[in-house]
Protein backbone atom coordinates (compact mmCIF):
# COMPACT_ATOMS: atom_id res chain seq x y z
CA UNK A 1 0.00 0.00 0.00
CA UNK A 2 1.21 3.50 -0.47
CA UNK A 3 2.50 5.20 2.25
CA UNK A 4 1.44 8.87 2.83
CA UNK A 5 4.39 10.91 3.81
CA UNK A 6 4.45 14.11 5.24
CA UNK A 7 7.49 16.28 3.32
CA UNK A 8 6.97 19.64 3.98
CA UNK A 9 5.35 22.37 7.00
CA UNK A 10 3.67 25.74 6.90
CA UNK A 11 2.70 26.73 10.39
CA UNK A 12 1.07 29.93 11.78
CA UNK A 13 0.54 29.64 15.51
CA UNK A 14 -0.14 31.54 18.58
CA UNK A 15 3.63 30.72 19.98
CA UNK A 16 5.37 30.74 16.71
CA UNK A 17 5.29 31.91 12.83
CA UNK A 18 7.17 28.97 10.83
CA UNK A 19 7.60 25.13 11.87
CA UNK A 20 10.99 25.96 13.66
CA UNK A 21 9.48 28.67 15.79
CA UNK A 22 6.47 26.62 17.03
CA UNK A 23 8.17 23.70 17.67
CA UNK A 24 11.13 25.54 20.22
CA UNK A 25 8.01 27.44 21.68
CA UNK A 26 5.80 24.07 22.23
CA UNK A 27 9.28 22.27 23.55
CA UNK A 28 10.18 25.12 26.25
CA UNK A 29 6.23 25.18 27.02
CA UNK A 30 6.33 28.76 26.74
CA UNK A 31 3.06 30.14 27.34
CA UNK A 32 0.91 32.17 24.26
CA UNK A 33 -2.45 32.63 25.87
CA UNK A 34 -2.88 36.53 26.78
CA UNK A 35 -5.85 39.13 26.85
CA UNK A 36 -8.30 39.66 24.11
CA UNK A 37 -8.16 43.37 23.53
CA UNK A 38 -11.29 45.36 24.61
CA UNK A 39 -13.01 42.14 25.08
CA UNK A 40 -16.20 42.75 27.11
CA UNK A 41 -17.38 39.32 27.14
CA UNK A 42 -17.10 36.39 29.73
CA UNK A 43 -14.19 34.84 27.59
CA UNK A 44 -11.32 37.27 28.42
CA UNK A 45 -8.53 35.05 26.79
CA UNK A 46 -7.06 33.52 23.86
CA UNK A 47 -3.94 32.24 22.23
CA UNK A 48 -3.11 34.86 19.40
CA UNK A 49 -1.08 34.51 16.41
CA UNK A 50 1.52 37.86 16.65
CA UNK A 51 3.64 39.31 14.01
CA UNK A 52 1.91 37.73 10.61
CA UNK A 53 1.93 41.00 8.51
CA UNK A 54 -0.41 39.95 5.30
CA UNK A 55 1.21 42.82 3.22
CA UNK A 56 4.22 41.12 3.48
CA UNK A 57 3.07 37.21 3.90
CA UNK A 58 0.81 37.23 0.64
CA UNK A 59 0.17 38.77 -2.65
CA UNK A 60 -1.53 42.25 -2.16
CA UNK A 61 -4.34 41.43 -4.32
CA UNK A 62 -5.01 38.48 -2.50
CA UNK A 63 -5.51 40.58 1.25
CA UNK A 64 -8.86 42.93 0.21
CA UNK A 65 -10.54 39.58 -0.40
CA UNK A 66 -9.46 36.94 2.47
CA UNK A 67 -10.63 36.56 6.19
CA UNK A 68 -7.04 36.17 8.75
CA UNK A 69 -7.72 32.72 8.89
CA UNK A 70 -7.44 32.48 4.76
CA UNK A 71 -4.33 35.07 4.98
CA UNK A 72 -3.04 32.48 7.42
CA UNK A 73 -3.94 29.40 5.21
CA UNK A 74 -2.31 31.12 1.71
CA UNK A 75 1.28 31.50 3.68
CA UNK A 76 1.01 28.43 5.59
CA UNK A 77 0.59 26.55 1.94
CA UNK A 78 3.36 28.39 0.99
CA UNK A 79 5.73 27.93 3.15
CA UNK A 80 4.91 23.98 3.49
CA UNK A 81 5.62 23.83 -0.20
CA UNK A 82 9.04 25.70 0.05
CA UNK A 83 9.72 23.57 3.01
CA UNK A 84 9.31 20.75 1.11
CA UNK A 85 11.38 22.04 -2.24
CA UNK A 86 8.68 21.65 -4.21
CA UNK A 87 8.46 23.20 -7.54
CA UNK A 88 4.54 22.77 -8.10
CA UNK A 89 4.87 23.90 -12.00
CA UNK A 90 6.66 20.70 -12.47
CA UNK A 91 3.33 18.82 -11.77
CA UNK A 92 0.16 18.27 -13.80
CA UNK A 93 -2.27 20.42 -11.82
CA UNK A 94 -4.89 17.52 -11.93
CA UNK A 95 -2.02 15.59 -9.65
CA UNK A 96 -2.48 17.91 -7.11
CA UNK A 97 -5.01 18.19 -4.59
CA UNK A 98 -6.10 20.56 -1.33
CA UNK A 99 -7.77 19.27 1.96
CA UNK A 100 -8.62 21.56 4.74
CA UNK A 101 -10.38 21.36 7.26
CA UNK A 102 -13.01 23.77 8.38
CA UNK A 103 -14.88 24.90 11.50
CA UNK A 104 -17.41 27.87 11.04
CA UNK A 105 -15.31 30.48 7.81
CA UNK A 106 -14.51 33.96 7.65
CA UNK A 107 -16.08 34.92 10.62
CA UNK A 108 -14.65 38.60 11.03
CA UNK A 109 -14.84 39.06 7.49
CA UNK A 110 -18.08 38.24 7.35
CA UNK A 111 -19.12 40.38 10.98
CA UNK A 112 -17.52 43.20 8.84
CA UNK A 113 -19.84 42.83 5.17
CA UNK A 114 -22.88 41.92 7.79
CA UNK A 115 -22.26 45.38 9.65
CA UNK A 116 -21.98 47.18 6.74
CA UNK A 117 -25.58 45.86 5.36
CA UNK A 118 -26.99 46.49 8.22
CA UNK A 119 -25.93 49.81 9.04
CA UNK A 120 -24.85 51.33 5.56
CA UNK A 121 -27.36 48.89 2.78
CA UNK A 122 -26.78 46.29 0.38
CA UNK A 123 -24.19 48.12 -2.09
CA UNK A 124 -21.81 48.79 0.53
CA UNK A 125 -20.97 45.02 1.09
CA UNK A 126 -17.98 43.71 -0.34
CA UNK A 127 -18.37 41.30 -3.72
CA UNK A 128 -15.56 39.30 -1.90
CA UNK A 129 -18.53 38.38 0.91
CA UNK A 130 -19.36 36.18 -1.76
CA UNK A 131 -16.50 33.22 -0.92
CA UNK A 132 -14.48 35.03 1.91
CA UNK A 133 -16.38 33.99 5.08
CA UNK A 134 -17.56 30.20 2.84
CA UNK A 135 -15.98 27.39 5.20
CA UNK A 136 -14.33 26.10 1.91
CA UNK A 137 -12.38 29.49 1.65
CA UNK A 138 -9.13 28.08 2.34
CA UNK A 139 -9.41 25.02 -0.04
CA UNK A 140 -10.19 27.38 -2.51
CA UNK A 141 -7.55 30.07 -2.60
CA UNK A 142 -4.37 27.79 -1.86
CA UNK A 143 -6.01 25.84 -5.28
CA UNK A 144 -6.17 29.03 -7.11
CA UNK A 145 -3.24 30.52 -6.09
CA UNK A 146 -1.06 27.39 -7.52
CA UNK A 147 -3.08 26.14 -10.08
CA UNK A 148 -4.28 23.08 -8.37
CA UNK A 149 -6.99 21.15 -9.81
CA UNK A 150 -6.73 17.75 -8.38
CA UNK A 151 -9.02 16.43 -5.74
CA UNK A 152 -9.88 19.35 -3.26
CA UNK A 153 -12.57 19.69 -0.77
CA UNK A 154 -13.06 20.61 3.04
CA UNK A 155 -14.00 18.77 5.98
CA UNK A 156 -15.95 19.85 8.61
CA UNK A 157 -16.12 18.16 12.39
CA UNK A 158 -15.18 21.04 14.67
CA UNK A 159 -11.94 20.26 16.60
CA UNK A 160 -11.60 16.36 14.97
CA UNK A 161 -12.35 18.35 11.72
CA UNK A 162 -8.20 18.84 10.95
CA UNK A 163 -7.43 15.41 11.89
CA UNK A 164 -10.05 13.82 9.05
CA UNK A 165 -8.89 16.62 6.45
CA UNK A 166 -5.25 14.61 7.12
CA UNK A 167 -7.08 11.41 6.68
CA UNK A 168 -9.20 12.16 3.35
CA UNK A 169 -5.37 13.44 1.86
CA UNK A 170 -3.95 10.74 3.17
CA UNK A 171 -6.86 8.71 1.77
CA UNK A 172 -6.44 10.19 -1.81
CA UNK A 173 -2.80 9.98 -1.97
CA UNK A 174 -3.14 6.40 -1.44
CA UNK A 175 -5.50 6.09 -4.54
CA UNK A 176 -2.76 8.26 -6.84
CA UNK A 177 -2.76 11.61 -6.31
CA UNK A 178 0.69 12.82 -6.61
CA UNK A 179 0.88 15.59 -3.77
CA UNK A 180 -2.10 16.82 -1.90
CA UNK A 181 -1.84 19.90 0.51
CA UNK A 182 -3.91 19.38 3.44
CA UNK A 183 -4.40 20.90 7.18
CA UNK A 184 -6.60 23.88 8.34
CA UNK A 185 -6.68 26.90 9.52
CA UNK A 186 -8.72 29.05 11.73
CA UNK A 187 -9.25 32.26 13.71
CA UNK A 188 -12.26 32.32 15.65
CA UNK A 189 -11.48 35.73 18.01
CA UNK A 190 -13.57 38.34 16.73
CA UNK A 191 -16.98 39.05 18.36
CA UNK A 192 -19.23 37.33 16.07
CA UNK A 193 -17.56 34.28 16.40
CA UNK A 194 -17.06 34.43 20.08
CA UNK A 195 -20.72 34.82 21.03
CA UNK A 196 -21.51 31.74 18.85
CA UNK A 197 -18.75 29.78 20.63
CA UNK A 198 -20.12 31.28 24.07
CA UNK A 199 -23.38 30.11 23.51
CA UNK A 200 -21.99 26.32 23.10
CA UNK A 201 -21.01 26.82 26.87
CA UNK A 202 -17.09 25.43 26.64
CA UNK A 203 -15.44 28.62 27.07
CA UNK A 204 -13.85 29.40 29.92
CA UNK A 205 -14.23 32.82 31.88
CA UNK A 206 -11.48 32.62 33.91
CA UNK A 207 -9.47 36.02 34.31
CA UNK A 208 -5.88 34.63 34.78
CA UNK A 209 -4.09 33.39 31.35
CA UNK A 210 -2.29 30.49 33.76
CA UNK A 211 -5.49 29.10 34.57
CA UNK A 212 -7.68 29.79 32.19
CA UNK A 213 -7.46 26.50 29.98
CA UNK A 214 -6.77 23.50 32.72
CA UNK A 215 -7.38 19.78 30.98
CA UNK A 216 -7.18 17.26 33.63
CA UNK A 217 -6.86 19.65 36.30
CA UNK A 218 -9.81 19.96 39.40
CA UNK A 219 -9.92 23.32 38.21
CA UNK A 220 -10.86 22.39 34.55
CA UNK A 221 -13.60 25.30 33.63
CA UNK A 222 -13.46 25.07 29.90
CA UNK A 223 -11.00 26.19 27.28
CA UNK A 224 -9.42 29.54 25.22
CA UNK A 225 -9.68 29.45 22.41
CA UNK A 226 -6.30 30.56 19.84
CA UNK A 227 -6.09 31.20 16.43
CA UNK A 228 -3.14 29.47 13.65
CA UNK A 229 -2.50 26.05 11.98
CA UNK A 230 -0.65 24.39 10.11
CA UNK A 231 -0.86 23.03 6.45
CA UNK A 232 1.33 19.82 5.47
CA UNK A 233 2.56 18.14 2.03
CA UNK A 234 1.64 14.85 1.79
CA UNK A 235 3.22 12.49 -1.10
CA UNK A 236 3.94 9.01 -1.87
CA UNK A 237 6.51 8.06 0.50
CA UNK A 238 8.45 6.25 -2.85
CA UNK A 239 7.76 9.69 -5.10
CA UNK A 240 9.43 11.51 -1.86
CA UNK A 241 12.09 9.36 -2.26
CA UNK A 242 12.62 9.72 -6.15
CA UNK A 243 12.63 13.73 -5.69
CA UNK A 244 15.15 13.28 -2.50
CA UNK A 245 12.71 15.24 -0.62
CA UNK A 246 12.76 15.01 3.19
CA UNK A 247 10.44 13.07 5.07
CA UNK A 248 9.02 13.80 8.08
CA UNK A 249 6.87 11.23 9.01
CA UNK A 250 4.17 9.20 7.86
CA UNK A 251 0.16 9.14 8.55
CA UNK A 252 0.23 5.46 10.01
CA UNK A 253 -3.25 4.96 10.88
CA UNK A 254 -6.78 6.61 11.54
CA UNK A 255 -9.94 6.37 13.04
CA UNK A 256 -13.03 8.20 13.61
CA UNK A 257 -16.59 6.94 15.14
CA UNK A 258 -19.04 9.53 16.41
CA UNK A 259 -20.59 9.25 19.99
CA UNK A 260 -24.36 8.20 20.67
CA UNK A 261 -27.12 10.96 21.37
CA UNK A 262 -26.31 12.60 25.17
CA UNK A 263 -29.40 11.07 26.34
CA UNK A 264 -29.14 7.96 25.05
CA UNK A 265 -27.19 6.60 28.34
CA UNK A 266 -24.70 5.30 26.02
CA UNK A 267 -20.51 6.22 26.59
CA UNK A 268 -18.92 8.01 23.89
CA UNK A 269 -16.66 6.40 21.48
CA UNK A 270 -13.46 7.51 21.52
CA UNK A 271 -12.03 4.68 22.69
CA UNK A 272 -13.01 2.86 19.37
CA UNK A 273 -12.06 5.52 17.44
CA UNK A 274 -8.36 4.90 19.05
CA UNK A 275 -8.40 1.04 18.09
CA UNK A 276 -9.48 1.55 14.85
CA UNK A 277 -6.52 4.07 14.12
CA UNK A 278 -4.29 1.55 15.67
CA UNK A 279 -5.10 -1.43 13.91
CA UNK A 280 -5.46 0.97 11.22
CA UNK A 281 -1.70 1.58 11.42
CA UNK A 282 -0.85 -1.66 12.19
CA UNK A 283 0.69 -0.84 15.84
CA UNK A 284 -0.27 -2.39 19.07
CA UNK A 285 -1.00 0.17 22.17
CA UNK A 286 2.62 -0.71 23.43
CA UNK A 287 3.98 0.59 19.85
CA UNK A 288 2.42 4.33 21.04
CA UNK A 289 5.32 6.55 22.44
CA UNK A 290 2.82 9.15 23.48
CA UNK A 291 -0.24 10.73 23.07
CA UNK A 292 -1.58 14.28 21.86
CA UNK A 293 -4.68 14.64 23.88
CA UNK A 294 -7.48 16.52 23.01
CA UNK A 295 -7.51 17.98 26.30
CA UNK A 296 -11.29 19.62 26.38
CA UNK A 297 -11.05 20.99 29.76
CA UNK A 298 -14.41 20.25 30.65
CA UNK A 299 -14.71 17.95 33.67
CA UNK A 300 -17.08 15.03 31.72
CA UNK A 301 -14.86 15.46 28.53
CA UNK A 302 -11.75 14.85 30.42
CA UNK A 303 -13.14 12.19 32.37
CA UNK A 304 -14.10 10.64 29.14
CA UNK A 305 -10.43 10.57 27.67
CA UNK A 306 -8.96 9.72 30.51
CA UNK A 307 -10.78 6.79 30.79
CA UNK A 308 -10.50 5.78 26.49
CA UNK A 309 -6.93 6.30 27.05
CA UNK A 310 -6.64 3.67 30.40
CA UNK A 311 -8.63 1.14 28.27
CA UNK A 312 -6.57 1.29 25.78
CA UNK A 313 -3.42 1.62 27.30
CA UNK A 314 -3.84 0.40 30.78
CA UNK A 315 -3.62 2.83 34.18
CA UNK A 316 -0.39 4.91 33.32
CA UNK A 317 -0.27 3.23 30.38
CA UNK A 318 1.57 5.86 28.16
CA UNK A 319 2.34 9.52 28.34
CA UNK A 320 0.08 11.77 27.36
CA UNK A 321 0.08 15.51 26.57
CA UNK A 322 -1.88 18.32 25.23
CA UNK A 323 0.69 21.59 24.04
CA UNK A 324 -2.53 22.86 23.21
CA UNK A 325 -2.27 24.36 26.85
CA UNK A 326 0.05 26.99 25.68
CA UNK A 327 -1.99 28.36 23.06
CA UNK A 328 -5.57 27.39 22.89
CA UNK A 329 -8.28 24.92 21.11
CA UNK A 330 -8.08 26.41 17.36
CA UNK A 331 -10.71 23.96 16.10
CA UNK A 332 -9.59 23.21 12.56
CA UNK A 333 -6.36 24.55 13.36
CA UNK A 334 -5.72 22.42 16.37
CA UNK A 335 -5.43 18.90 15.11
CA UNK A 336 -2.61 20.26 12.25
CA UNK A 337 -0.70 21.86 14.78
CA UNK A 338 -0.63 18.84 17.18
CA UNK A 339 0.30 16.64 14.37
CA UNK A 340 2.99 18.79 13.62
CA UNK A 341 4.43 18.33 17.66
CA UNK A 342 3.83 14.83 17.46
CA UNK A 343 6.13 14.82 14.31
CA UNK A 344 8.75 16.63 15.63
CA UNK A 345 8.60 14.97 18.86
CA UNK A 346 9.24 11.88 17.08
CA UNK A 347 12.22 13.11 15.52
CA UNK A 348 14.02 14.97 18.01
CA UNK A 349 12.79 12.02 20.72
CA UNK A 350 11.33 14.41 23.11
CA UNK A 351 7.79 15.04 24.31
CA UNK A 352 6.61 18.33 24.78
CA UNK A 353 5.19 19.46 28.25
CA UNK A 354 1.61 20.40 28.89
CA UNK A 355 1.67 23.82 30.65
CA UNK A 356 -0.15 25.52 33.22
CA UNK A 357 -1.89 21.98 34.65
CA UNK A 358 -0.79 21.71 38.63
CA UNK A 359 -3.81 20.00 40.47
CA UNK A 360 -3.97 16.82 39.02
CA UNK A 361 -7.86 15.36 38.64
CA UNK A 362 -9.00 12.14 40.47
CA UNK A 363 -8.07 10.45 36.61
CA UNK A 364 -4.40 10.23 37.53
CA UNK A 365 -4.59 7.11 35.38
CA UNK A 366 -3.38 10.09 33.01
CA UNK A 367 0.59 9.87 32.49
CA UNK A 368 0.14 13.87 31.75
CA UNK A 369 3.83 14.96 31.28
CA UNK A 370 4.38 18.30 32.74
CA UNK A 371 8.29 18.91 31.58
CA UNK A 372 10.08 17.61 28.85
CA UNK A 373 10.83 13.82 29.14
CA UNK A 374 12.73 12.01 26.53
CA UNK A 375 10.75 9.81 24.20
CA UNK A 376 11.17 6.55 22.92
CA UNK A 377 9.72 4.62 20.25
CA UNK A 378 7.96 6.16 16.98
CA UNK A 379 4.47 6.34 16.86
CA UNK A 380 2.79 9.12 17.82
CA UNK A 381 -1.19 9.11 18.29
CA UNK A 382 -3.46 12.37 18.05
CA UNK A 383 -6.81 12.70 19.49
CA UNK A 384 -9.23 15.21 18.46
CA UNK A 385 -12.70 15.53 19.44
CA UNK A 386 -15.38 18.00 17.97
CA UNK A 387 -18.85 19.61 19.30
CA UNK A 388 -21.66 16.73 17.80
CA UNK A 389 -19.74 13.66 19.43
CA UNK A 390 -17.19 13.57 16.43
CA UNK A 391 -13.98 11.84 17.66
CA UNK A 392 -10.93 11.58 15.63
CA UNK A 393 -7.25 9.79 16.30
CA UNK A 394 -4.41 9.83 13.73
CA UNK A 395 -1.43 8.07 14.33
CA UNK A 396 1.90 9.33 12.90
CA UNK A 397 5.07 7.42 12.57
CA UNK A 398 8.70 7.40 11.88
CA UNK A 399 9.20 3.88 11.44
CA UNK A 400 12.16 3.85 8.68
CA UNK A 401 12.31 6.76 8.47
CA UNK A 402 15.71 8.48 7.93
CA UNK A 403 16.87 11.32 9.98
CA UNK A 404 15.57 14.82 7.72
CA UNK B 1 -18.42 67.95 -14.64
CA UNK B 2 -15.10 66.29 -13.68
CA UNK B 3 -14.51 63.40 -15.74
CA UNK B 4 -13.12 59.75 -14.44
CA UNK B 5 -9.81 59.59 -14.97
CA UNK B 6 -7.38 56.72 -14.69
CA UNK B 7 -5.44 57.49 -11.66
CA UNK B 8 -9.29 57.51 -10.04
CA UNK B 9 -9.72 53.91 -11.29
CA UNK B 10 -6.27 52.88 -10.20
CA UNK B 11 -6.42 54.46 -6.46
CA UNK B 12 -9.99 52.89 -6.41
CA UNK B 13 -8.54 49.31 -7.42
CA UNK B 14 -5.49 49.23 -5.04
CA UNK B 15 -7.78 50.23 -2.44
CA UNK B 16 -10.53 47.76 -3.06
CA UNK B 17 -9.48 44.56 -4.94
CA UNK B 18 -5.22 45.35 -4.01
CA UNK B 19 -2.42 45.12 -6.20
CA UNK B 20 -0.68 42.05 -7.93
CA UNK B 21 3.29 42.76 -6.72
CA UNK B 22 4.71 41.74 -10.26
CA UNK B 23 3.11 44.67 -11.46
CA UNK B 24 3.33 48.78 -11.72
CA UNK B 25 0.05 50.04 -11.46
CA UNK B 26 1.59 53.54 -11.96
CA UNK B 27 3.46 52.72 -15.18
CA UNK B 28 1.47 52.34 -18.51
CA UNK B 29 -1.66 50.28 -17.74
CA UNK B 30 -3.91 52.25 -19.40
CA UNK B 31 -4.44 49.30 -22.21
CA UNK B 32 -3.06 46.57 -20.58
CA UNK B 33 -5.36 43.89 -20.02
CA UNK B 34 -6.90 43.52 -16.43
CA UNK B 35 -6.10 39.95 -16.37
CA UNK B 36 -2.20 40.54 -17.02
CA UNK B 37 -2.66 43.12 -14.12
CA UNK B 38 -4.09 40.49 -11.75
CA UNK B 39 -7.98 41.97 -11.88
CA UNK B 40 -10.13 39.10 -12.24
CA UNK B 41 -14.04 39.70 -12.60
CA UNK B 42 -14.76 40.41 -9.23
CA UNK B 43 -12.16 42.78 -9.13
CA UNK B 44 -14.21 45.07 -11.58
CA UNK B 45 -17.69 44.00 -9.49
CA UNK B 46 -16.00 45.16 -6.12
CA UNK B 47 -14.47 48.49 -8.37
CA UNK B 48 -18.39 48.86 -9.86
CA UNK B 49 -19.65 48.71 -5.93
CA UNK B 50 -17.20 51.56 -5.10
CA UNK B 51 -17.85 53.53 -8.11
CA UNK B 52 -21.08 53.72 -7.38
CA UNK B 53 -21.22 54.88 -3.75
CA UNK B 54 -17.90 57.36 -4.47
CA UNK B 55 -19.51 58.59 -7.77
CA UNK B 56 -23.04 57.82 -8.14
CA UNK B 57 -22.63 56.05 -10.76
CA UNK B 58 -24.39 52.63 -11.98
CA UNK B 59 -22.46 50.52 -14.29
CA UNK B 60 -24.80 48.02 -16.62
CA UNK B 61 -23.43 44.63 -15.53
CA UNK B 62 -23.35 43.58 -19.36
CA UNK B 63 -21.29 46.13 -20.45
CA UNK B 64 -19.23 45.61 -16.85
CA UNK B 65 -18.32 41.97 -18.25
CA UNK B 66 -17.11 43.59 -21.89
CA UNK B 67 -14.45 45.97 -20.11
CA UNK B 68 -10.80 44.41 -21.15
CA UNK B 69 -8.70 47.33 -20.13
CA UNK B 70 -8.18 49.99 -17.43
CA UNK B 71 -8.85 52.38 -20.54
CA UNK B 72 -12.09 50.70 -21.53
CA UNK B 73 -13.32 51.39 -17.75
CA UNK B 74 -12.37 54.53 -17.94
CA UNK B 75 -14.46 55.43 -20.58
CA UNK B 76 -17.13 53.18 -19.79
CA UNK B 77 -17.92 55.22 -16.46
CA UNK B 78 -17.40 58.33 -18.33
CA UNK B 79 -20.06 58.12 -20.96
CA UNK B 80 -22.26 56.74 -18.02
CA UNK B 81 -21.63 59.54 -16.08
CA UNK B 82 -22.55 61.70 -19.18
CA UNK B 83 -25.54 59.95 -19.69
CA UNK B 84 -26.71 60.14 -15.94
CA UNK B 85 -25.86 63.37 -15.30
CA UNK B 86 -24.94 62.59 -11.94
CA UNK B 87 -20.81 63.00 -10.68
CA UNK B 88 -18.89 66.11 -9.47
Amino acid sequence: MTTAAVTGIGVVAPNGLGVADYWSAVLRGQPAIGPIPDSTYPVRFAGQVVGFEPDRHLPGRLVPQTDRMTQFAIAAADWAVQDAKLDLSGFDPLDVGVVTAGTSGGFSFGQRELANLCHRGPEHVSAYMSFAWFYAVNSGQISIRHDLRGPTGVLVADQAGGLDALAQARRKVRQGTRLVLTGGLDCPLCPYSLTAQLAGGRLSDRDDPATAYLPFDVRAGGHVPGEGGAILVLEDRAQAGARGAAVYGEIAGYGATTDPHPDSGRPPNLRRAIELALADAGLHPADVAVVFADAAAVPELDQAEARALAEVFGPHGVPVTAPKTAIGRIYAGGGPLDVVAALLALRERVIPPTVNVARRTVDRAVDLVEAPRPLTGSAALVLARGVGGFNSALVVSTRDIVDR
Amino acid sequence: MDAFTLAELIRIMRECAGEDDQVDLDGDVAEVDFAELGYDSLALLETAGRLAREWGVSLPEEELTQVRTPAGYVALVNRELAQSGAGG
